[in-house]
């Protein structure tokens, strides 16, 4: 099976990475086994971290986003990059609280990936439901795997 | 603080423990990241744990210890192939010890949008009260 893929020029925002920075990360994660030590990737990135995934028809972008209500959320697309903004508020809790303890933050954030491939940016579909943002977005018809078969003979 | 305000959030990466007992279940353990204050009338805990149902959140109390446990799903279905991940997924577990100042019956839990916050309200003893002195 052929999968033919474009090539395409880094755009603004977070390129997703193509087969080689893969096979590149497959390389770095063998020999941080051999050596232990840490691989280059970013500890710290872009808020939210985000995972993408694909299957046949549509790509998949989910980022863990605890507290924000789905309204509260900007997304927008175009035919190949996926933009995600809004704020994390965390509520003042009266005059006379004093914090033993404070590690979530909030503050606006604004994050622009682009996909691989083209997508319909009329049937994207998002939902946010227990601070988990899944965003499903079909592939658009001419960047779908399409089979080719090889003649014998 | 207007300043605090226009600040970009900035991603951290999510702490994993190693659990003390092997679990179960094979997979990550992380630990949500919690803000615990304090007030006349009690202490609140508000903890980061997305992806955790109220279903899947167990809160277990005993010898003035409690400890929070959030089961997660993994989010992607079988036929999904990685493209990239920035961050994994994995159950939320984190305990405190309590003071014996708290009234462990009027434990409160609400789980809204993955986070959790849980009200531990002191005993009537330990609420501090003006002791009025009558002149005689």
């Amino acid at each position: 099976m052929a999968i033919i893929r474009g090539f395409g020029l880094p755009a603004w925002g977070w390129r997703v990475p193509t087969d080689l920075d893969r096979m590149r990360r497959e390389m770095d994660r063998l020999f941080e086994g051999l050596t232990g030590a840490t691989s280059g990737e970013p500890g710290a990135g872009v808020f939210p971290l985000a995972n993408v995934t694909e299957d046949g028809d549509n790509y998949y972008v989910r980022a863990e986003l605890p507290g924000i209500k789905a309204d509260e959320l900007d997304i927008s697309v175009t035919g190949e990059s996926l933009s995600i903004s809004g704020e994390r508020k965390i509520a003042a809790e009266g005059e006379d609280a004093r914090y033993h303890r404070r590690e979530r933050n909030a503050g606006k954030f604004s994050r622009m990936l682009t996909l691989p491939g083209h997508i319909d940016t009329q049937k994207v579909e998002a939902s946010c439901t227990d601070g988990i943002l899944t965003v499903v977005l079909p592939k658009a018809e001419a960047a779908k795997p399409k089979q080719i078969t090889v003649k014998a003979g | 603080m207007t300043e605090a305000d226009a600040k970009a959030l900035e991603a951290k990466e999510k702490q994993e423990v190693a659990s003390s007992a092997e679990q179960t279940r094979p997979g990550l353990t992380f630990k949500p990241a919690v803000d615990i204050f304090e007030t006349e009338t009690g202490i609140t805990l508000l903890a980061d744990m997305p992806g955790v149902k109220a279903s899947d959140l167990n809160i277990d109390l005993r010898e003035d210890v409690i400890t929070l446990s959030g089961e997660v799903e993994t989010p992607e279905s079988a036929g999904e192939t990685e493209i990239m991940r920035e961050y994994r997924t994995g159950r939320y577990v984190r305990q405190f010890s309590l003071a014996d100042t708290i009234d462990q019956a009027k434990i409160e839990a609400e789980l809204q949008d993955g986070v959790l916050r849980l009200v531990l309200p002191k005993a009537e003893k330990a609420v501090p009260r003006k002791i009025e002195v009558k002149a005689n």
